[in-house]
C-alpha cells in the first residue's frame, strides 16, 4: 500500500496525455478537412486489408470442403452454423485429438514461457536502471543488439548446441529459447528507471526491505503497465514462433499450433480432406491471442506510450 | 560506452553470421564413403525412429511391431520434404542424431547422396535380391546405377496417364487425343466451346521434367565423376516449345495448381484433360466431387504415332539415414514396409500411396473398377505407364533450387515475358553455378 501514493501521479500523467490527445482531436478540424479525411481513408483501408482475411478465415471455417470452392468466398452458407460445428468437432478428434494436443502445448509454451521471460526481462531491466555497477552500460549494449538478431537466424545453432546435449525434440528446446527477450529487458529499463524512484527504494531500504522483497512487492507494481506489455510481446512471439520448433521438434506430439497447422497445410494435395481443417484449425489458434488482447489492452496501451514517451 | 555500441553489434552480428555460415557450409560434399555399411543384426532389442509424412504410416508400422517385438519402429511425421523435413534431416544428419530412416522423394535422394546423408544397405539381407520386385525404373533411382550399392528401398511411385472428361468429348464429338499433336487440335476446339483442354502448372517443375522424361529427356547425368547438366536438350526444347505454343495460343489455363480456384475449374467442367499422375486420381475426386463418373483414364499423348512412352511425377523412398546405428534392422523394415502386401494395401488406403513393388499389380485396392471414373479399371492403365517410364532418367543434387529457378522462369514467360525455353535455359545457368558454388564436380 506504500505504492499507492506514487502510482497515483503516475497515473495522473497517464490521465494527462489522454487530455493531450483530446486537444489534438479538438484542434482537429481546424486543420485541412481534406487531411484529416485522407487520413481516415488510408486507415480505412489499412483497417480493411487487415480484417479482410480474418473475415475470410471466418466465413470459410463454416462451410465443408467442396463449399469452399462453389460458394462465395466472403459469405456464409444455408448451413453455415451446423457446418461449423461439424468442422470443430472433426478438428478436435482427427488423429486422436492431436489439435487439442497442439493447442495445450502453445498454451503451455506461450503461457509458462511469457510468464517467467517476463520476470527474467522485469528483473535484468530493473537492475540495470536501479543499480550502480561496472560495466552496466557495456551489458545493456550487447543485450540490445540482441535485439537486432532475428530469433530465425538463431535458430540452427541452437540447434547444434541443444543436439550436444541430447535435448532436441523435447519440450525444453523450445521452452528455453523462449525465456530470453532482449526486447523485455530494454523495455523493462526505460520503464523502470521512468516510473520507479530512487527515494521510494531508499524509503524501503530504511524500512528495511531487502532487495528481493522491495522488488517483488514495490518496483514490480510500479511496472505493471510494462510487465504487461512485455508478457504480451512475449506471449504473442512464442504463440507465432514456428521456425525454431520446425528445427527442433520431431514428434507431432510435441508440436505447438503453428507448427502443427503448417504440416497439415503440407500434406493437403495427399488428403485433401485437411483442407478445411486447417482453416477451422486457424482460425481457433488465433483466438487465443485475440482473448489475450482483449482482455490486457489497456494495460498494453499505456505501457507502449510510456516506453515511447522516454 | 556510447562509441563501443556499433563495435559490440557488428561483433555480435558476425558471430551469428559465422555460425549460420558454418552450418551451411559444414555438410561438404564428399562424394566418398560409398562403401556399403557391413550391416550385421544389433544384439537384443532395437528402437527405430522413421519419420515420415505419409498420413497413416503410425499405423503401418504398428502392423510391424506387433510382429517384431525386437525391432519396435516409432514414427515421427512433419511437414513434407520440401517444406522442412529434408533441411530437417540435414541438419541432424550434421549433428549425428538422425532417425534411422527417412521419406525421400526420389528428385531429393542425389542431393542426399552428394552430401553423404545416405547409408549404403547394399550388403543388408534381402537388399540386393529385392531388385526385381520392385518397378525397373525405381531401382535406378535408388542405387544411382552406382555398382554394388543401394541408397534406399523404393517406395512409391506416380507413373503418369491422361485424365479427361468422356462425357465432354463424346459430346462434343472431339476424338480422345493419343498423340501431342493431336492433342494441340483437340485443345483449339476445346477452347472454341469456351473451356480448356488443361491448366499449366507453372510452379510443378516436377510435372514438367516428366513430360520431358516420356520424351526421352534426360536433365541430369553422373558419369561417377562429373555432373552433366541437361536442361536445355533438344527432346526438353520439344516439350517447351509445345506448352509454349500452347500457352501464347491461350489455349491453357495457368491457374495455381492444388488451389481452390484450380479444384473450382475442374469441378465446373472448365478444364477437360489432366495430365497427371496415378496419385491424381484421389485429387480429382476429391477436388472435383461433382464431375463424379465423367472421367476416365487414357495413356499419354504420344509423341511418336504408336509409341507407349510414359513420364513420372512424384514418387519416394524409405532410405536409411546416414549415422544410424542399426543400419540391418531398418533395411530390414524399410523392405517390409516395401513389399509386404498388408503393409502395401494399408499404406494404399490410408496413405495413397501407389507402390513401386510390382506386386502393386495384385492389390485389391487396384483390380476393380473406380466408380469416379465410370466403373473404368483406371489403374489397369497405370500399371502399364509404370512399365513404359524411362528407367534412366536421372535427378540432379540440387533439385530444390533447379526447381525454383525453372518455376520462376515459367511464371515470367507465362507473364508475357520470355519463353518456357528461356526458363530452360536460364534454370541450366544457375543450376551449373549453384553445383560448382557448392564445389560439386560439373563437366561443361
Amino acid at each position: 500500500m506504500t505504492a499507492a501514493p506514487a502510482t497515483a501521479p503516475k497515473r495522473q500523467r497517464g490521465g494527462s496525455s489522454t487530455a493531450n490527445s483530446a486537444d489534438t482531436r479538438t484542434r482537429g478540424p481546424r486543420q485541412s478537412v481534406m487531411s484529416r479525411s485522407a487520413a481516415m481513408l488510408i486507415m480505412g483501408v489499412f483497417t480493411l486489408y487487415f480484417l479482410t482475411p480474418i473475415w475470410w478465415l471466418l466465413t470459410t471455417s463454416t462451410k465443408t470442403g467442396g463449399e469452399v470452392t462453389s460458394t462465395a468466398p466472403l459469405w456464409f452458407t444455408a448451413d453455415s452454423l451446423g457446418t461449423f460445428f461439424g468442422n470443430l468437432g472433426r478438428l478436435f478428434s482427427y488423429g486422436d485429438g492431436l489439435f487439442g494436443r497442439w493447442l495445450l502445448n502453445s498454451a503451455l509454451y506461450a503461457g509458462v514461457g511469457a510468464l517467467i521471460g517476463t520476470i527474467i526481462a522485469a528483473m535484468c531491466g530493473y537492475a540495470l536502471a536501479k543499480y550502480e555497477f561496472r560495466g552496466r552500460e557495456a551489458i545493456f549494449n550487447i543485450v540490445l543488439s540482441g535485439v537486432l538478431v532475428p530469433a530465425t537466424a538463431l535458430a540452427l545453432p541452437l540447434f547444434l548446441i541443444f543436439s550436444q546435449v541430447n535435448l532436441t525434440n523435447t519440450m525444453w528446446a523450445v521452452f528455453l529459447p523462449s525465456l530470453v527477450s532482449p526486447f523485455g529487458v530494454y523495455l523493462a529499463r526505460i520503464y523502470a528507471a521512468a516510473s520507479v524512484p530512487g527515494e521510494l527504494l531508499e524509503a524501503a531500504r530504511l524500512d528495511g526491505s531487502g532487495e528481493i522483497r522491495t522488488f517483488f512487492t514495490v518496483s514490480t507494481r510500479l511496472m505493471a503497465p510494462a510487465l504487461v506489455t512485455i508478457f504480451l510481446f512475449q506471449f504473442v512471439a512464442i504463440w507465432n514462433n514456428f521456425f525454431l520448433p520446425l528445427i527442433m521438434l520431431r514428434d507431432q506430439d510435441l508440436f505447438p499450433v503453428t507448427l502443427g497447422l503448417y504440416a497439415w497445410n503440407s500434406q493437403i494435395s495427399q488428403i485433401p480432406e485437411l483442407r478445411s481443417l486447417v482453416i477451422v484449425g486457424a482460425l481457433v489458434s488465433i483466438l487465443p491471442l485475440i482473448i489475450a488482447f482483449l482482455a490486457l489492452q489497456r494495460f498494453w496501451s499505456s505501457g507502449l506510450g510510456a516506453g515511447s514517451v522516454k | 560506452m556510447r562509441a563501443h555500441y556499433g563495435k559490440v553489434t557488428a561483433a555480435f552480428a558476425m558471430i551469428s553470421a559465422l555460425a549460420l555460415s558454418g552450418c551451411s557450409a559444414g555438410g561438404d560434399s564428399s562424394e566418398a564413403g560409398a562403401e556399403a555399411v557391413p550391416c550385421e543384426a544389433s544384439e537384443g532389442p532395437v528402437e527405430l525412429s522413421f519419420t515420415t509424412w505419409v498420413p497413416g504410416m503410425d499405423q503401418v508400422a504398428e502392423l510391424w511391431n506387433t510382429e517384431n517385438p525386437d525391432i519396435q519402429v516409432k514414427v515421427q511425421t512433419g511437414p513434407n520434404g520440401n517444406s522442412g523435413t529434408y533441411q530437417n534431416f540435414f541438419n541432424q544428419i550434421q549433428a549425428g542424431n538422425a532417425p534411422d530412416l527417412g521419406q525421400i522423394e526420389y528428385d531429393a535422394l542425389p542431393n542426399f547422396r552428394v552430401q553423404d546423408g545416405l547409408e549404403n544397405i547394399a550388403e543388408c539381407e534381402g537388399i540386393a535380391d529385392a531388385q526385381d520386385q520392385f518397378v525397373d525404373w525405381t531401382w535406378g533411382q535408388v542405387t544411382f546405377g552406382e555398382e554394388g550399392s543401394v541408397y534406399a528401398v523404393p517406395q512409391d511411385s506416380g507413373p503418369m496417364a491422361m485424365y479427361y472428361r468422356a462425357d465432354l468429348f463424346e459430346q462434343a464429338g472431339i476424338a480422345v487425343p493419343t498423340t501431342w499433336e493431336e492433342y494441340a487440335a483437340a485443345a483449339e476446339q476445346i477452347k472454341a466451346q469456351g473451356s480448356y483442354i488443361t491448366n499449366f502448372p507453372k510452379t510443378d517443375v516436377n510435372w514438367f521434367a516428366g513430360m520431358v522424361w516420356q520424351n526421352g529427356g534426360q536433365w541430369f547425368a553422373n558419369d561417377g565423376e562429373n555432373w552433366d547438366v541437361n536442361l536445355t536438350s533438344p527432346e526438353s526444347e520439344e516439350v517447351a516449345t509445345y506448352w509454349q505454343d500452347l500457352l501464347s495460343k491461350d489455349l491453357v489455363s495457368t491457374l495455381p495448381s492444388f488451389s481452390d480456384e484450380w479444384n473450382a475449374s475442374f469441378n465446373t467442367g472448365q478444364q477437360w484433360t489432366w495430365v497427371s499422375a496415378v496419385w491424381g486420381a484421389t485429387t480429382l475426386s476429391d477436388g472435383a466431387p461433382d464431375t463424379s463418373g465423367k472421367w476416365a483414364v487414357a495413356p499419354m499423348p504420344q509423341w511418336e504415332d504408336g509409341g507407349e512412352a510414359a513420364g513420372n511425377w512424384g514418387g519416394s523412398s524409405t532410405a536409411v539415414l546416414k549415422g544410424s546405428d542399426h543400419p540391418a534392422e531398418a533395411a530390414k523394415f524399410a523392405l517390409w514396409l516395401n513389399t509386404d502386401p498388408e503393409a502395401l494395401a494399408l499404406a494404399n488406403e490410408l496413405g495413397g500411396l501407389y507402390p513401386a513393388a510390382k506386386s502393386a499389380t495384385d492389390l485389391e485396392a487396384f483390380a476393380g473398377g473406380v466408380e469416379y471414373y465410370g466403373g473404368q479399371k483406371i489403374y489397369d492403365v497405370f500399371a502399364d505407364a509404370s512399365a513404359n517410364v524411362n528407367p534412366d532418367f536421372t535427378w540432379g543434387p540440387t533439385m530444390t533450387q533447379t526447381y525454383t529457378d525453372v518455376s520462376d522462369g515459367f511464371g515470367a514467360a507465362i507473364g508475357g515475358s520470355g519463353t518456357l525455353m528461356d526458363a530452360l535455359e536460364n534454370g541450366q545457368q544457375k543450376t551449373v553455378d549453384s553445383l560448382k558454388s557448392q564445389s560439386i564436380p560439373v563437366s561443361e
